[in-house]
């Protein structure tokens, strides 16, 4: 079953196409990596795809609906959005920031807090030993989890990521994809944008690569990274471990 | 959950306040009345000293500091909120320069002559003329337009003014209006109160829509988008707290002056009390908001000895060592 679609979407800003022709397809239990170098649009596609902006053509689908006409309180229970770089919380506790998710479902305050998908969502991300600190005094891992958790306590059937895992050592970014695994897992649909190769070849069922706006290649990590791709897109030569393939040494 | 019963408590010991103030400045003042009797006169229709004393003067002024400190309280928290910025205030969206201006025209052209609603009136016309200039620069923009707007009616608005300052023939209309910018809620009648109530109600209803949203905003505007929160266009949470704060700050200015520092102060103090939710802080904003301008306006009666000392000098007086002694506290805690 289709959870997204995006069918050839294009936007222009300032004269210059910043996405142009992209496509998307996410199915339910997949994990999509949309992946390029830094403008490629990724961020552009993914705040599209969220429905935060509309394309100048090409059309999105929800669940089989044209996102732009979906009203945005029904759109917000059917997908939750991890932007990139959040911006620095206030001094709420992270409890209460996690149950900001339970919005869209008309939950606040105490009965948000008490909710069980927040409950769950802070011990899905390590954090139910840090729900009462105030949000302000987390370092960057942490606010990227909180921002995680947020997400998984509106308990959406798509999740959307924008560099999930910038901001975290390598074992909290493994936990944190094994996290999004286990989403697909239950049924959902999840779309991370990443610059970690090895993780994205190793997680994610589909990749999609973009590049100055326009989605170049799109299949499973094995098809889409491949030596010729990695030289021309990301201007470095590559050596395979295993399944992984591991960004090697920059093309002079 | 707890910060909800401090919430809520906080709320309690704020509006006791209000009302407990809200008496005593029935009470207190130059001419010693029995309240009791006066209120007992007034209900029984009787036309006494003292009934007169309270129906025309204290209960109206009473009631203008709630409706303005109120107003100037919770318009600070909400754009505040709206701007993540703790130290926004109700003047930078430039609609206060508007109804100071709209006043000052009053003056200028002689209108003052005609009747003493003229006053309030023009200020109010100087507001809502903004308010209409502001939401049409804005439109669809953001945060940043916003303030540049507000910014930008703000200077014009006080380069008008001055301009008014330096064209008046007499110089016992510079002092006037010298005066009156300073704000004031004295020989303040019930005419007052009904000329800035609709815009207070109107603008604070607006305001208060907005709470749940100012929440969602504290991570960002794409999170709140995402949250399912309209922020930009006709029925956009910008608009709503553009308008809301525009109208009910631009009525107040109208009938008050320009009374600075409260709507800066009172959400600044009262924000760790309320867990920093941005929804928590609106009422108890307004209420605190209420309290200091209740409070200060009842200083000001008894302290003035000969010339009556401004409600916006005391409130600026106040205020501003407020933010000196939060600077030694940021050095000294480097939070």
């Amino acid at each position: 079953m289709t959870l997204l679609r995006a069918n050839g979407v294009s936007l222009r800003r300032g004269g210059r196409a910043v996405v142009s022709g992209a496509s998307l397809t996410l199915g339910k239990g997949r994990v999509v990596g949309l992946i390029g170098p830094n403008g490629a649009g990724k961020s552009t596609f993914m705040r599209m795809l969220a429905g935060l902006q509309a394309p100048d053509c090409g059309q999105i689908d929800l669940l089989g609906r044209n996102i732009g006409q979906i009203p945005p309180g029904l759109r917000a229970r059917q997908l939750a959005f991890m932007p990139q770089d959040g911006e620095k919380p206030p001094p709420m506790s992270v409890r209460s920031l996690v149950a900001l998710g339970r919005m869209p479902h008309g939950q606040m305050n105490a009965q948000a807090a008490r909710h069980p998908a927040v409950t769950h969502a802070l011990a899905a991300t390590g954090l139910q030993n840090l729900c009462a600190r105030p949000a302000s005094h987390l370092s960057g891992g942490e606010r990227a989890r909180m921002n995680l958790a947020r997400a998984l306590a509106t308990d959406t059937p798509v999740i959307l990521a924008d560099e999930p895992i910038a901001a975290l050592d390598p074992a909290h970014a493994l936990s944190m994809m094994h996290l999004f695994r286990q989403q697909a897992g239950q049924g959902k649909g999840v779309v991370i944008v990443l610059h970690d190769l090895v993780l994205a070849t190793r997680f994610c069922d589909d990749l999609v690569l973009m590049d100055r706006g326009s989605v170049i290649r799109h299949g499973s990590p094995m098809q889409v990274l491949d030596d010729d791709i990695m030289r021309t897109v990301y201007g470095v030569t590559v050596r395979r471990v295993g399944d992984a393939i591991v960004p090697w040494a920059l093309c002079r | 959950m707890k910060p909800d019963r401090n919430t809520l408590l906080l709320n309690i010991v704020l509006l006791a306040g209000v009302v407990v103030l809200s008496g005593m400045s029935l009470v207190w003042g130059e001419t010693r009345i029995m309240v009791w009797q006066a209120l007992g006169d007034i209900l029984a229709g009787r036309h006494g000293a003292g009934a007169i004393i309270v129906e025309q003067l204290r209960l109206p002024r009473a009631l203008l500091a709630i409706m303005v400190g109120g107003t100037l309280g919770l318009s600070g928290a909400v754009l505040q909120g709206y701007l993540r910025n703790p130290l926004a205030d109700p003047g930078i969206l430039g609609v206060s320069g508007g109804a100071a201006l709209g006043a000052v025209s009053v003056f200028y052209t002689g209108l003052m002559q005609v009747s003493v609603m003229a006053l309030p009136l023009g200020g109010l016309a100087g507001a809502l003329c903004a308010v209409v200039v502001l939401m049409g620069l804005v439109g669809r923009g953001g945060t940043l337009v916003l303030l540049l707007a507000g910014a930008a009616l703000s200077s014009f608005a006080a380069a008008l003014t001055a301009l008014v300052l330096n064209l008046v023939p007499s110089p016992y209309a510079s002092f006037e209006i010298m005066h009156w910018l300073m704000g004031s809620l004295t020989d303040r009648t019930f005419t007052h109160v009904w000329i800035c109530l609709p815009g207070v109600v109107c603008g604070m209803l607006l305001m208060l829509s907005a709470g749940r949203a100012l929440d969602a905003l504290t991570l960002g505007e794409d999170v709140a988008e995402s949250l399912g929160f309209r922020l930009h266009g006709v029925c956009g949470m910008q608009t709503r707290i553009v308008l809301g704060a525009a109208l009910s700050v631009g009525s107040c200015v109208a009938v008050s002056g320009a009374i600075g520092f409260v709507g800066l102060v009172v959400p600044h103090l009262l924000r760790p009390l309320t867990g920093y939710q941005p929804s928590r802080l609106l009422v108890p904003s307004a209420l605190g908001g209420s309290l200091l301008l209740l409070g200060a306006d009842m200083v000001v009666r008894v302290v003035s000895a000969g010339t009556e000392l401004q409600l916006g000098v005391l409130t600026a007086l106040v205020g501003a060592p407020v933010f000196f002694i939060r600077v030694i506290m940021l050095k000294r805690t480097g939070s």
